[in-house]
């Protein structure tokens, strides 16, 4: 017969806590995986009171949204944790980030608001700004002029299946070009769809429309993450939350 | 300087045709400063490669300490793979030792994958650390950790990557002092060309005695170049310098004899010792990866030594005597290690856990102090005794009982006896199916074939036992998902033990008895389901086996095997046999001798050994006894609870055995709070 643990079942979830972070420097190289480990141990090292699944092999309840690609840095990465015991979120975000190395940065935290929807259904966009080194800005700038006028562009893209061809251009919302001599900057807007239109495909797509070929490899990072409104902006995926947070503190000052 | 090898000139050449500042001086191309960060230079190589992560540093527990506020740097390495070497602990105590001292800082570096080892060769970034990406070119000491010789040609690599002259006379005073350390190093004759120092033994004590070498010479303006800091650091207890000793060989192949070149040299090297392990709880801040590593889990090392006296084991015989952390040792290591790692599983190391003289209770006390807060605790595979599995029943009180390993060795109580690993089939049987009963469900055995004296039979006897073991399993447990997995690897004499003069086996004669194990665990298809079978081939057995009782001589193998592309040779993938025994064919021709002269020809009494100036401090007549002993199928007992039976290291080395128990036991831990 098999074993049961001992004991009554784990405490459940009594807070949920949304975070944002940032995966800066030479930490850009680190996987979805990588960081998700890191993540785990570091909130057993800052002692946060998770709440954890039932069984043997008892999970620590945490749920990630959209990771950036490996060698990608990104300033809009996002989790959400159950915690078994309330706590100030500020207080775990700040015991979060001591816990993890420099590069991996807790930026924000959140009570999620009680009702106000799953926090990947408020994402489906990100901003990316891609430098391009080795590139003008001019070059750039009819690659990128290039890129929105046409209607379809195709690249091959390397997936778990093998090759395929995905079309990077329709994900696209905008594109603008900037930077600074020698380095160009490219900003765009890219809807998550699946398979997913990455820094490389973009930068591919510019090559496939105006044979732009970066000398070295491009450096990618996600500003932001979120749903694309009307306007073309990203919206902060964590604004219901502040915003629902506001309005209840609000009412309390009220009584 | 007469010759300069082949390998570094193309290098040089390489880095200096793609950019002509190369010619102002460094071998590298852009500013020259010392300990400058070759990261901006790495980073478009990374993204081009795979799992760029292992490369990167930024671990959590890593420290970087300004180059200039300390006079020695320390470059250590682990050649292998990253995932393989960041657990190493060796290195990781090193690490923490030289970065507390205030005039040292030390950086780690591992092997790199052929993928980025070609884009550095095209930009011309050398072997670099992962910390702060320093080139080990600009260290003072590249210390090397050898878990195994397989490693051997990735030192090569690292040291043609670093710009470094591949033959340890080629360099000069500007070239850091190359010094290999771990279990190989009581045998660093195949890698005497290559390196400057060998040490032998704990390491804790001894780099603090070359740093402080390093330093004086350094400060005193480097008199007398590298051949007077290598004088000085040969008379440092446990540092072996090759170049201070010359070897004739005989009409026959074997040793004439070694002498030493200097009189101001030791004529054998001893080893080095450290007594109170409680006063070296290193690590104290286990590094921590971001990338995956072989090893998830932090480890506490519980004691150092073992005196079982198992004949193949050159683990336990260089170790002597056995040397206890203490409870409280324990207690505080697991305790501080935890907090700054946040690690959910500890492993309580040592060369056969079960035996620390406290053991029951460091079991039991730590599993109440960790009750209910996810912490696993595991002790790693261990001797065939009822009490392990009481002891991992203790580990394992609230959380999945998945896998228990054990270590039989030899198949039957026959060949158990030669290799000095006693234990009967019924205790053997008896013990895995307590397991099963206790809730186990899967047993891992481990065992070796081409032990000295074995014959097919004694291989044929692991199949009798797993099948044994399942039916006594699904009988005592009621279960018919239990599982055992056979695990069997070819042995390889190791020097300083007692099978050091026996012949090994050849790769044939492992795989066929790897083949006809396998048929008779396959033969009844209703148990066979339930037993796996893992085994490596025995050809690189026989390769490890030519460099670990190699002599210099074996060297001209190793080199022109690494530059015929041989790297990772650990690596299935990228082990090539052929390679192998082609070059060691080509190599060992012109001396007379050859592979076979090296492995599977068993040694006389009387030949001198290419190890013997080195002293691990086992007598050399009480191996040769030990060997007869083996031979006659007679055991010997251990020395922690019969007397002493004089195996010589504790007089050498003026060292005893220091166990336990103490009496003491843990204190509850204050709960820190938020
Ligand atoms: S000298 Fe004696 S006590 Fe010391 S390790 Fe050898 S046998 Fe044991």
């Amino acid at each position: 017969m098999a074993r049961q643990p001992e004991g009554p079942p784990p405490p459940p979830t009594v807070q949920k806590l949304r975070l944002r972070y940032a995966k800066r420097g030479p930490l850009r190289f680190a996987s979805h995986r990588d960081l998700a480990r890191a993540l785990e141990r570091a909130l057993r090292r800052a002692q946060v009171p998770m709440a954890y699944s039932a069984g043997f092999t008892p999970h620590p309840k945490i749920s990630y949204v959209g990771a950036a690609p490996t060698g990608a840095a990104s300033e809009a990465e996002y989790l959400e944790i159950g915690l078994a015991q309330r706590c100030d979120p500020e207080a775990v975000r700040v015991a979060l980030d001591d816990s993890l190395p420099p590069g991996i940065d807790v930026l924000e935290c959140v009570e999620a608001a009680e009702g106000g929807g799953s926090l990947a259904d408020r994402i489906d966009a990100t901003r990316w700004r891609i430098e391009l080194p080795g590139i003008e800005s001019a070059e750039l700038e009819s690659a990128v002029a290039a890129l929105l006028a046409a209607g379809e562009v195709t690249v091959a893209k390397r997936t778990k299946n093998g090759l395929r061809d995905v079309d990077a251009r329709a994900p696209i919302a905008s594109a603008s070009a900037g930077g600074a001599a020698g380095c160009a900057i490219l900003h765009v807007v890219v809807r998550q769809v699946t398979p997913a239109v990455r820094p490389d495909d973009v930068v591919a797509a510019l090559a496939a429309v105006a044979d732009l070929r970066p000398p070295s490899p491009p450096r990618a990072v996600r500003e932001a993450q979120g749903r694309l409104d009307d306007s073309g902006t990203v919206a902060d995926p964590l604004g219901p939350d502040r915003a629902a947070r506001a309005r209840c503190q609000g009412e309390h000052a009220a009584v | 300087m007469v010759t300069v090898s082949v390998a570094t000139l193309t290098h040089r050449r390489r880095s200096s045709e793609r950019d002509p500042d190369a010619a102002t001086g460094g071998v590298y191309p852009g500013p020259v400063m010392s300990g400058e960060s070759l990261y901006p230079r790495l980073e478009p190589l990374l993204a081009q490669v795979q799992k760029p992560i292992q490369y990167v540093g930024g671990e959590l527990n890593a420290q970087v300490k300004a180059w200039d506020d300390v006079a020695v740097h320390w470059a250590l390495m682990y050649p292998d793979a990253y995932e393989v070497g960041l657990p190493n602990q060796g290195l990781m105590i090193l690490y923490e030792v030289l970065n507390e001292r205030p005039d040292a800082l030390a950086e780690r570096t591992y092997a790199v994958w052929p993928d980025l080892a070609a884009l550095m060769r095209e930009a011309g970034v050398g072997q670099f650390t992962v910390d702060a990406h320093r080139a080990v070119r600009d260290f003072d000491v590249l210390g090397v950790s050898f878990a195994t010789e397989l490693g051997y040609t990735n030192l090569l690599e690292a040291l043609d990557l670093a710009g470094v002259p591949l033959h340890a006379t080629d360099r000069d005073e500007s070239h850091p002092v190359v010094v290999a350390g771990g279990h190989a190093a009581f045998n660093p004759e195949p890698i005497a060309d290559f390196v400057d120092c060998a040490v032998l033994g704990d390491g804790e004590q001894a780099v603090g005695d070359i740093t402080d070498v390093v330093a004086a010479w350094k400060q005193q303006g480097r008199p007398g170049g590298r051949e007077e800091l290598l004088a000085r650091l040969a008379r440092v207890d446990g540092v072996y310098v090759p170049r201070f000793y010359a070897v004739s060989y005989g009409p026959d192949g074997a040793i004439a004899a070694v002498t030493r070149t200097r009189a101001d040299v030791p004529a054998r090297v001893g080893k080095r010792t450290v007594m109170d392990l409680d006063e070296w709880p290193y690590p104290k801040t286990p590094l921590v990866p971001l990338a995956e590593s072989v090893h998830e889990r932090m480890s506490v090392e519980i004691f150092r030594g073992c005196t079982r006296g198992c004949r193949f084991c050159q683990a336990g015989m260089i170790t002597r005597p056995v040397r206890e952390r203490t409870i409280t040792g324990i207690g505080s290591m697991v305790d501080q290690g935890l907090r700054a790692t946040g690690y959910e599983e500890v492993g309580l190391l040592s060369l056969s856990s079960a035996d620390h003289s406290e053991i029951g209770q460091v079991a039991k006390e730590l599993a109440d102090r960790y009750e209910g807060t996810n912490t696993g605790l595991s002790l790693p595979s261990t001797r065939v005794d009822a009490f392990n599995v009481t002891l991992a029943n203790e580990l394992s009180r609230n959380g999945r009982r998945s896998g228990l390993t054990f270590a039989p060795e030899g198949g039957s109580e026959r060949i158990r006896r030669v290799i000095n690993k006693t234990v009967s089939k019924e205790d053997l049987v008896a013990t895995v199916t307590t397991a099963y009963a206790n809730g186990w469900q899967q047993v891992k055995l481990y065992f070796m074939c081409g032990l000295p004296t074995e014959t097919d039979e004694d291989v044929l006897e692991i199949a009798e036992l797993a099948v044994e073991v399942i039916r006594a399993g699904r009988e005592a447990s009621g279960r018919k998902d239990i599982r055992c997995t056979v695990s069997i690897g070819g042995f390889v004499p190791k020097p300083h033990t007692p099978f050091q003069w026996a012949a090994q086996a050849s790769a044939e004669t492992i795989d066929h008895r790897l083949r006809v194990l396998r048929q008779a665990i396959n033969a009844d298809r209703r148990i066979g389901r339930s037993i796996g079978l893992r085994y490596h081939d025995g050809k690189p057995g026989v390769i490890e086996g030519l460099l670990s009782r190699g002599d210099r001589r074996v060297g001209r193998v190793i080199e022109r095997v690494w530059r015929e592309g041989g790297r990772f040779d650990g690596w299935s993938e990228h082990f090539s046999f052929e390679r192998w025994t082609a070059a060691a064919g080509a190599e060992l021709a012109p001396f007379g001798v050859d592979l076979d002269w090296f492995t599977t020809r068993e040694r006389t009494q009387d030949e001198v050994l290419p190890w013997d100036h080195l002293d691990s401090g086992l007598d050399k007549e009480w191996l040769w006894d030990d060997w007869q002993d083996a031979l006659s199928e007679e055991e010997v007992a251990d020395c922690r609870w019969t007397p002493c039976y004089d195996c010589g290291v504790c007089p050498t080395n003026g060292t005893e055995i220091q166990i336990g128990p103490t009496g003491r036991s843990l204190l509850p831990l204050t709960v820190v709070g938020r």
